[in-house]
């Protein structure tokens, strides 16, 4: 296993989810005094418990998109190197895109997931901050989207099934970036894609943002995490352009629609995995143990496709995505 | 001005005025420069070309007189400065004389996330209508270049900052069908600030489809040449528009995937000259040639003629 493994921040803390840590702190206390003084308090902390657990999902439940991009950035949600750990049986890195460079904000090589041989193509954020500055913070660069596409041709020539994990703000807006063909390598990578011969799979693990999510987004099905973002732009970004100041990004999340429900409901995606109550970093293994078994069933559903079929759907499933209305009355040139 | 396309560029002896004429809409000259942003790029004043009897070049800061200007394909006769153009008058003149037949220009947008920024997306839609007299931001159907029948799809940097949504998306999808189906040469002119937030991820989604649809005009054969305009970047930049068998750029276009503030902000620097302009991605080996306006429709000819199409 090469991928990067994390350490949690376990002092990271959400501002909605003060009461929580709150509580928290409280049982800790109170189990300690017990453990030290040996009188019964068990009711107590029951109670405390059971509070905390309807805190907890109350708090969740009625989790707004603004929110819910901070619990997709979350420093200790479960990324790529935490369910490389938790799911693949075997994983053999692969690096080169033979053309300029390894990106390590992008992850590839083939992997045994269940009972699946299958080529991994996903975005690595890094946990810590020499990690994150090594990665981008998950943005990659062209030399990244290339090696990706490079990875797919070789899980296509062998008869591999795809699965992607995005986890991206956005491709890399730099300058090495934008002379390297950042945009270039995206296009690509969507035109071929559209035409690969093996099923994909692509999964919106944390943040999905714009281009970058999309230039390894490409599939025959398409699920997120509950608590994940996917929009064609990140909220910040569109708030700097549409009201001049990034400070609206509370906004632009709002107006953007970009939680997993609203996604699911334009059809931009197909399916989405339940995160464990509270969100994927209070337990990485249970968001791992859902997510392995949606890939899982999923790549055993689309085998069943002959290729044509399975190709003729994809492109059936992009070609309807888009909502128009032909009651325009004009017609000037 | 339908004939515009073959009349060769009037004398450029044209008085220079000094006084008078249409000086309220004189701009600094800083277009070939690098301090261009987001802020310039969505301003309405750089994109149109002012009306009126004069006008000044915003990269010479010749004044010009309007009449010479049109007649010149909008290029500035004294330093060929590009000036943006619409997508109707971009058709008119790629296309030989009254050939352009528009097609699926009833489409129109659908707000479909009830979005509002500073302004409802709804409200917005209908005042780039009015102002633009066009559904959305794309103009295409089929016509003729120097007597080959081709399929045009032109987007309007008027519209909405030529952004893709899902009407964009549509027709440009539309005309690559059509052009796979009847085995014409398809032509795409860029002019946009990318995909179209106020149509959330739909928008994104255009990219993928435009590309899937691309990817089958590929496959059966057909030829596909990328115009890139002042400006093109975004995700329009990243997807048809960099898929084009050959790719033109006219000169001192803004190409790029960000945008150059975004950059700035990124990198904490000041960027380099040139950087994201057309000359700078040839060098690069990102577009094929770099075209005058006024040859564009002999070299778009050429490549049909060389493509066997």
């Amino acid at each position: 296993m090469t991928a990067l493994q994390g350490n949690m921040q376990p002092t990271y803390e959400l501002e909605f989810e003060r009461p929580l840590i709150r509580l928290e702190k409280q049982i800790e206390e109170l189990e300690a005094s017990m453990r030290a003084g040996g009188v019964d308090i068990g009711p107590e902390i029951r109670r405390l418990r059971e509070s905390h657990t309807a805190m907890l999902r109350k708090i969740y439940e009625g989790l707004g998109p603004w929110n819910t991009v901070k619990v997709a950035r979350h420093p200790g949600r479960p990324q790529t190197g935490d369910y490389l750990r938790l799911m693949f049986k075997e994983f053999t890195e692969l690096h080169g895109d033979r053309h300029y460079g390894d990106d390590p904000a992008m992850i590839t090589g083939f992997g045994r997931l269940g009972s699946h041989k299958v080529m991994l193509i996903a975005h690595q954020k890094g946990k810590d901050t020499k990690q994150r500055i090594a990665c981008n913070f998950g943005m990659a660069h062209p030399e990244g989207y290339r090696k990706a596409l490079l990875k797919m041709k070789l899980a296509e020539k062998f008869n591999v099934p795809v699965v992607t994990l995005i986890d991206t703000p956005g491709a890399y807006p730099g300058i090495g970036a934008e002379e390297r063909g950042q945009a270039e390598a995206i296009a690509v990578n969507l035109r071929e894609m559209s035409r690969l011969r093996v099923p994909i799979v692509s999964v919106i693990i944390g943040e999905g943002g714009s281009g970058g999510a999309l230039g390894i987004g490409v599939s025959d099905r398409t699920a997120m995490m509950q608590y994940a973002w996917y929009s064609v732009i990140s909220p910040e970004a569109c708030a700097a352009i549409l009201w001049k100041t990034g400070a609206e990004a509370e906004k632009a999340a709002e107006a953007l629609k970009i939680t997993a429900a609203d996604n699911l409901k334009s059809g931009t995606v197909d399916e989405v995995i339940e995160e464990p109550l509270g969100g994927a970093h209070r337990n990485p293994a249970v968001a791992a143990d859902r997510l392995e078994k949606w890939i899982t069933q999923t790549i055993r559903e689309l085998k069943r496709f002959k290729i044509e079929n399975l190709m003729e759907k994809r492109f059936e499933k992009l070609r309807g995505l888009g909502d128009v209305t032909e009651a325009a009355g004009s017609r000037q040139t | 001005m339908a004939e515009s396309a073959h009349s060769s560029p009037p004398g450029n002896n044209e008085p220079r005025a000094t006084a008078g004429g249409a000086s309220a809409d004189a701009e600094s000259p800083s277009t070939l420069v690098t301090a261009r942003t987001w802020g310039d790029v969505t301003e309405p004043k750089r994109v149109t070309v002012p009306a009126g009897l004069w006008t000044r070049c915003p990269s010479c800061e010749a004044m010009l007189y309007q009449k010479t200007v049109e007649q010149n394909l909008f290029v500035c006769p004294d330093c060929q400065f590009h000036f943006r153009i619409s997508a109707g008058e971009r058709a008119r003149q790629l296309c030989d004389q009254d050939s352009f037949e528009p097609m699926w220009d009833k489409l129109a947008a659908v707000d479909m996330l009830g979005f509002t920024d500073v302004k409802p997306y709804k409200d917005r839609l209908v005042s780039e209508q009015k102002k633009t007299r066009r559904p959305d931001a794309v103009v295409a159907g089929s016509g003729y270049i120097k007597g080959r029948r081709i399929v045009l799809a032109c987007l309007d940097g008027q519209f909405m900052m030529g952004s893709m949504g899902c009407v964009v998306g549509e027709v440009v999808t539309r005309a690559i069908e059509l052009a796979t189906k009847e085995n014409l040469p398809l032509v795409v002119v860029s002019c946009s600030g990318g995909a179209r937030m106020q149509e959330g991820a739909l928008s994104l989604m255009q990219m993928a489809k435009t590309s899937a649809a691309l990817a089958r005009l590929d496959a059966a054969g057909g030829l596909f040449i990328s115009l890139l305009t002042d400006p093109t970047t975004g995700g329009v930049t990243a997807s048809f528009a960099m898929l084009g068998d050959v790719i033109f750029a006219e000169p001192g276009a803004l190409i790029g995937f960000a945008g150059p503030r975004v950059i700035a902000n990124t990198v904490r620097q000041e960027l380099p000259e040139g950087f994201q302009r057309s000359e700078h991605l040839l060098k690069k080996g990102f577009v094929d040639r770099v075209v005058h306006r006024h040859e564009l429709r002999s070299e778009i000819s050429r490549i049909i003629d060389f493509a066997g199409k």
